[in-house]
C-alpha cells in the first residue's frame, strides 16, 4: 500500500485567513505603489504632474486608514495589535527581521506616519498655500518625505508576497516569487487608480496621463510574466490550482493582463477616455481576483485527518 | 538549563484509547466543541478530527484493509505538537508570544499573543489553532505547568500502554533505537523513526515511532522551515521594485522625448 504522493504543505492548518485579508492584500498594495508612484512623479516630474502626486498621496493615505482597520479587525484579538511592535511583557520594541509580518507592521507603521505628513503637504499646497505646513510639500522635506514614504510603501506592496512564501501552506510557500507578483499587480493597480480619478475629475493632465500608462504597461508586463513564473515553481503543489481556482487565474493573466495591455497597443499614444477607464477597471479587478485566488485556492485544501486511507 | 525532555510515540502499542485526550483536555482545561456534542466524523473511530485550539492531543485512526476485508490492520496514532528544535512557528511569531522553554520545549504565551494566526500557517505539522474561549493561538506547552514542579505531562501519565513516553530526549532515542531493533527483528520492516534524530527541523522533541510512511500517519516527508523562502522571496520583491522604478525613470525619458518632437514639428 502506498500513500498518496502529497506536498508537505499540504499537511498543514488553516489559518483562516478570508476576506479581510484579501482586501487588505488588495488596498495595502495600492497604497503602497500608489504612494511609490507619485513620489516618483514628485522628485523627477513636472510641475504639471502635481495634481496627479496630490491624488496619489491621499490615495495612499485613504489606503492606509482602510488597511490599517482591516488589519486590526482580522486580529483574533484587535486590542493587542500593538504587540506587534511593542513587547508587551518589557516595553521594548519587538522587531524580527527575519519575520516578514513584524518587519512589515513596521514599515507598515512608517509608511503611515509619512502618508499623512504627504497628505497634510498636498492638503496645504491648495488649501493654505501661507501655512508653514506647505513645506512639507515642497523643498527638501517634502523631497525627504517623498524618498522615505516612497520607500516604505514599496516595501508594504511587496512585502505580503514575501510573508505569504514564509511559510508552509500550499500554494504560499510552494512559492518564493510572489513578492515580486503582488508587488507588480499593486503597481499596475495603483497606476489604474490614479488614472481613473484624474479622468473621474474631469482632468485631462495628458503628460501625467502619459507617463502613468507607460509605468502601467511596464507593470502589467511584469506582473504577466511573474504569474507564470509562480505557477511555474509551483511544482506538485500546482494540483492545487486544478479545477475552478486554474481557471479563475488565467481569467486574471487574459482579462487584467493581456487584454489590458492590447487595449493600450498604440505607441505613445495615449487611448481615448473610455478605453483607458476600461483597461483599468480591468487592471483592477484583475488584481483583485489575483488576491481571491492566491488565498483562498490555498485555504481549499484541506487533508483530513492522517489524510489517507485504505489500502 | 534544564535538560532537554520531550515525547517518544511508540505507535505500534498505541490502542486507541484516546486516554491522553482526556487527560490533555481535562488537566488544561480545554473547552468541549460544540457544546460537548459534536458531530460524528464518518471517521472510523475519529471523531476529534484534527490538532486544534481545543484538542491537543489527537488519536488517529487509520484502517488499512483489503477490499474483502480478509486481511488488514489498524494504525493508531496520538498526535501532538512536535516541539521542534528549530521551530517554525516561532521562528515567525512577530509578537514574541512563542518561546523556547528552559526544557527545550515550544510555548506560546497566550497573554501575548494577539491571535495573528502567522504561526498556523508556518507550522508544518498542522498543529495550532485558535482556541475559541481565549481568541489567541494555541497547542500542546508539554505541560509546562507541570514540568516545572517535577511533574510528567498529562497525557504521558494517562497512557496505559507506553505508547507515549516521557522523559529526557538522549534517553528517549535510546529507548526508541532499541524498540525499532527489536520490531525489525520480529519482521516490522516498515517500522522507521520520525524526527528522531537532528537532520528533521534540527530535530523533533516529541519523535515517533511509525509502522508505514510518514504520509500514511498524515505527516509531512521533509518539513521545512518556513525562512527557505525568505532570500529568493525578497530577492524577488526588490528585483520587481528595480524594475518599476527604471519603467518610472525611463517613462519620464520618453516622455521629454516625444514632448521635443512634437515641438519640433
Amino acid at each position: 500500500m502506498k500513500a498518496m504522493p502529497m506536498p508537505d504543505t499540504f499537511f498543514t492548518a488553516s489559518p483562516h485567513w478570508g476576506w479581510l485579508i484579501v482586501f487588505y492584500f488588495f488596498i495595502g498594495g495600492i497604497a503602497g505603489a500608489a504612494f511609490f508612484l507619485s513620489a516618483l512623479l514628485h522628485l523627477f516630474g513636472r510641475a504639471a504632474d502635481r495634481p496627479v502626486v496630490r491624488t496619489g498621496y491621499l490615495v495612499a493615505l485613504s489606503g492606509v486608514i482602510v488597511s490599517a482597520i482591516l488589519l486590526v479587525v482580522d486580529l483574533s484579538r484587535p486590542l493587542r495589535f500593538w504587540h506587534m511592535l511593542i513587547q508587551s511583557n518589557t516595553g521594548w520594541p519587538m522587531f524580527k527581521a527575519w519575520s516578514p509580518m513584524s518587519v512589515g507592521s513596521w514599515a507598515f507603521a512608517l509608511f503611515g506616519v509619512f502618508t499623512a505628513l504627504a497628505a497634510l503637504g498636498a492638503w496645504a499646497e491648495i488649501r493654505a498655500p501661507a501655512s508653514p505646513l506647505r513645506r512639507l510639500a515642497n523643498g527638501l522635506p517634502g523631497k525627504a518625505i517623498a524618498v522615505l514614504g516612497g520607500s516604505s510603501g514599496v516595501f508594504v506592496a511587496g512585502y505580503t508576497g514575501v510573508m505569504l512564501s514564509v511559510t508552509n501552506r500550499p500554494l504560499w510557500g510552494d512559492s518564493s516569487v510572489l513578492g515580486g507578483l503582488f508587488l507588480s499587480s499593486a503597481a499596475s493597480g495603483a497606476a489604474a487608480v490614479l488614472v481613473l480619478a484624474t479622468t473621474w475629475r474631469g482632468r485631462r493632465d495628458a503628460t501625467s496621463l502619459e507617463w502613468l500608462q507607460r509605468v502601467d504597461r511596464g507593470a502589467l508586463m511584469l506582473k504577466g510574466v511573474l504569474l507564470v513564473a509562480v505557477v511555474v515553481s509551483l511544482g506538485a503543489a500546482a494540483q492545487v490550482l486544478v479545477g475552478i481556482w486554474g481557471v479563475a487565474l488565467a481569467a486574471v493573466l487574459i482579462g487584467g493582463v493581456l487584454v489590458p495591455l492590447l487595449m493600450r497597443r498604440g505607441r505613445w499614444s495615449i487611448p481615448e477616455r473610455p478605453m483607458m477607464v476600461a483597461s483599468a477597471l480591468l487592471v483592477l479587478a484583475g488584481g483583485f481576483l489575483l488576491r481571491v485566488v492566491v488565498i483562498f485556492s490555498s485555504e481549499s485544501v484541506y487533508v483530513m485527518g492522517a489524510g489517507v486511507h485504505g489500502p | 538549563m534544564a535538560e532537554p525532555m520531550g515525547f517518544f510515540t511508540d505507535t505500534s502499542v498505541c490502542i486507541g484509547c484516546k486516554a491522553c485526550e482526556t487527560a490533555c483536555k481535562a488537566w488544561n482545561q480545554l473547552p468541549a466543541k460544540e457544546g460537548g456534542h459534536p458531530p460524528m466524523s464518518g471517521d472510523s473511530y475519529d471523531n476529534t478530527v484534527r490538532l486544534s485550539g481545543e484538542d491537543w492531543r489527537h488519536v488517529k485512526f487509520i484502517e488499512q484493509f483489503s477490499e474483502d476485508r480478509s486481511a488488514g490492520r489498524w494504525l493508531m496514532m496520538s498526535d501532538v505538537c512536535k516541539h521542534c528544535v528549530n521551530a517554525p512557528c516561532l521562528e515567525v511569531c512577530p509578537t514574541g508570544a512563542i518561546i523556547r522553554t528552559e526544557f527545550d520545549t515550544v510555548v506560546i504565551q497566550t497573554d501575548a499573543c494577539n491571535g495573528c494566526r502567522l504561526c498556523i500557517t508556518a507550522c508544518p505539522f498542522g498543529v495550532i489553532d485558535v482556541n475559541p474561549v481565549s481568541k489567541t493561538a494555541e497547542k500542546c506547552t508539554l505541560c509546562y505547568d507541570r514540568l516545572q514542579v517535577g511533574m510528567q505531562p498529562a497525557c504521558a501519565q494517562a497512557c496505559p500502554t507506553a505508547s507515549i513516553q516521557f522523559g529526557p530526549i538522549a534517553q528517549l532515542k535510546a529507548t526508541a533505537t532499541a524498540r525499532l531493533s527489536q520490531l525489525q527483528a520480529q519482521g516490522e520492516k516498515q517500522a522507521s523513526l520520525y524526527g528522531a534524530d537532528d537532520k528533521m527541523l534540527g530535530g523533533l522533541n516529541s519523535f515517533y515511532l511509525l509502522l508505514d510512511e510518514p504520509g500514511v500517519y498524515g505527516l509531512p516527508v521533509d518539513p521545512k522551515m518556513p525562512t527557505r523562502n525568505l532570500f529568493w522571496g525578497s530577492v524577488s520583491s526588490v528585483a520587481a521594485a528595480v524594475v518599476l522604478g527604471v519603467v518610472g525613470l525611463f517613462g519620464f525619458r520618453e516622455r521629454r522625448a516625444v514632448d521635443e518632437s512634437d515641438a519640433d514639428a
